[in-house]
């Protein structure tokens, strides 16, 4: 077995005297495509909150490829290749889909430049493109991204996340809102992006996720309720107690 | 082949708009060559003033409230604390030149390095706070300047300011120019603006703007995507003060003498007025307010003792109905 690319040791979360996660350990494995399910308020995008640093736990450690990130500063993540999409849409709006993904990739080549001419980074032009193009986005890269239709916005947030080349791409929920049809598609581009980098998926349909999976794990009230493969978990008596009705 | 078609498209959609309007062409025209045409603006300017010392002043404070609008407009946190640089490097250049006698030209950037001393000292205290406590926090560690400064008489003049900084002529290549004439010192300041205009406008161009812009829109994604948020206020505040402090130091030579008002409170909010008046937030903005607050100031003080009651009026005003300012609302129009 390959060495986890992130490694989560006894991560709890509390928000006042909620709590939100509590005392989760878990290994995650760049080849193993592995999507987190869980009810709404399971305390899914919490844990990717923890994950891509977005805030600390309030317990526990994480480690990165053998390296303790626990408590690094947000912007670093970007730096050590973990990258995030949001749920709720996060985007620049008033910046074009060009824009928003061409500011994106320039954080890794220059941030305190105020000599050069921003046009003279062509290289990041041509990476903006290339990425919009990936998404599906090319024809788009010119519209203004707070006026783009919501499955386009979804798009560019994952273009936007890829701009920085992770080595670990975090979705929370990327299908978020989708047609049926827009949500294959994603899935699709998602196995693509999965031949090069660790991806982990937050999704909460089931449904979505159990083709396309090698591996599961199912949150529920902050605590891991169930990890295994898409066909331990739909056997899983207590993951079919807490989707009861939905069909596993 | 499509992406061609495309651009012509688009080509044509813009001239038709432009033959329809006129004006917005024209301020289209100097929104992209703004450094060019605030120059030109400039060079015309002390023959439109009544009188040549209001145009300095005007070149002076309108550079102030550009170093100002890049943390106010660009960087989005309202500094009351600006007069702290302004101040500064008049002090800083007029000590050397008065008690020392050192030449302009080592007093000036003296002037805008103490100025960025102190920018870099107060931004890395206040950038820590948010809001209105930022606000605060600059206003305080300026007021801590101000009474250093005032309590220093031997080497300030305390509250009778400091005297003597004469700077009669200027010696450039063999060409000497009489600063005693307001013409000559006009077009002399003018140069020194003239060049900070163009660094202030490559800053905005270059990847540190673009930061700007970013985190200005998206403080959250920005810091995501890899922008170390403080770091980037940090830059902005020093940058802000660096300006600001220039600004200062030619107000020192400007008027031989650096009054204590200059660190005064009063100063830092004068700058937020401007910057607010032509517009936060765009390049030519404030010198169009620094233009229009001036010329007011110069017209009612005249009528009235009342200035600074006016000045509070016009302050409620612009914040409630026109905050968009003069050019601000001018490029939205154009836009439209
Ligand atoms: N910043 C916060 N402060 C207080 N409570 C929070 C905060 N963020 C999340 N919570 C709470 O933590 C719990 C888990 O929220 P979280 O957003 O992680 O759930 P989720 O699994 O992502 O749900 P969903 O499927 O709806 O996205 C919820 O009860 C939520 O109200
Ligand atoms: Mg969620």
């Amino acid at each position: 077995m390959t060495e986890a690319i992130l490694s989560v040791q006894g991560v709890s979360k509390r928000f006042g005297g909620f709590t939100a996660l509590s005392d989760i350990s878990i290994d995650f494995h760049r080849d193993r495509l592995t999507s987190i399910i869980g009810p709404n308020g399971a305390g899914k995008s919490t844990f990717f909150n923890v994950l891509s640093g977005a805030f600390p736990p309030s317990e526990g450690k994480v480690h990165y490829n053998g390296r303790d990130i626990t408590g690094v500063a947000q912007h670093r993540f970007a730096h050590m290749g973990i990258a995030k999409s949001f749920q709720i849409t996060n985007l620049f709006p008033l910046l074009s889909a060009h824009e928003n993904v061409r500011i994106a990739a320039q954080a890794m080549q220059t941030r305190f430049n105020i000599w050069t001419p921003r046009s003279r980074f062509r290289e990041l032009d041509e990476k903006a493109d290339a990425l919009l193009e990936l998404v599906g986005l090319w024809d788009k890269r010119h519209e203004t991204a707070g006026n783009l239709a919501h499955g386009a916005q979804r798009s560019l947030e994952i273009a936007v996340a890829l701009a920085c080349e992770p080595q670990l791409l975090l979705l929370d929920e990327p299908t978020a809102g989708m047609s049926p049809e827009e949500a294959r598609e994603m899935m699709d581009l998602i196995l693509k992006l999965h031949a090069e980098r660790g991806i982990i998926l937050v999704e909460h349909r089931m449904k979505l996720v159990m083709g396309i999976s090698n591996r599961i794990v199912v949150l529920h009230h902050g605590q891991l309720l169930a990890e295994g493969t898409p066909e331990e978990i739909r056997t899983h008596e207590e993951v079919r107690r807490v989707y009861l009705g939905q069909t596993v | 082949m499509s992406s061609k078609a495309e651009r012509n498209a688009l080509d044509v959609d813009r001239t038709g708009e432009q033959r329809q309007v006129r004006m917005p062409a024209l301020i289209d025209l100097i929104a992209r060559h703004r450094v060019l045409a605030a120059i030109v603006f400039l060079m015309v300017l002390p023959w439109a003033t009544p009188y040549e010392a209001l145009a300095i002043n005007i070149l002076i404070f309108g550079l102030y409230a550009i170093g100002f609008n890049l943390i106010f407009g660009y960087a989005g946190m309202l500094s009351f604390g600006h007069a702290a640089f302004f101040g500064l490097g008049a002090y800083g250049c007029g000590i050397p030149i008065a008690k020392f006698g050192f030449p302009w030209f080592v007093a000036l950037p003296l002037g805008v390095a103490v100025a960025g001393l102190a920018a870099a000292i107060i931004g890395w205290l206040a950038i820590r706070a948010r809001g209105i406590y930022f606000a605060m926090v600059t206003l305080a560690l300026s007021q801590i300047v101000y009474y250093v400064v005032f309590q220093w008489v031997s080497l300030t003049g305390g509250e009778d300011g400091l005297r003597g900084v004469a700077v009669n002529s200027i010696d450039i290549f063999g060409l000497r120019l009489n600063m005693l004439d307001p013409m000559t010192k006009y077009y002399a300041i003018l140069v020194i603006v003239a060049v900070a205009l163009w660094l202030f406008s490559r800053i905005l161009n270059s990847p540190f703007g673009g930061v700007l812009e970013a985190i200005r829109e998206n403080e959250k994604r920005a810091a995501a995507c890899g922008y170390d948020i403080k770091g980037t206020r940090w830059l902005a505040f020093l940058l802000s003060g660096l300006f600001s402090g220039l600004a200062g130091a030619l107000y020192a030579m400007h008027l031989s003498v650096v009054p204590i008002e200059t660190l005064h409170y009063f100063n830092s909010a004068i700058v937020v007025m401007m910057a607010l008046l032509g517009g936060m937030g765009t390049f030519f903005g404030p010198f169009l307010g620094a233009l229009v607050y001036l010329l007011l100031e110069d017209i009612i003080t005249v009528i009235t003792v009342h200035w600074q009651l006016f000045v509070g009026a016009l302050f409620v005003f612009l914040i409630l109905f026109f905050p968009r300012g003069i050019w601000g609302s001018l490029l939205h129009w154009m836009k439209q």
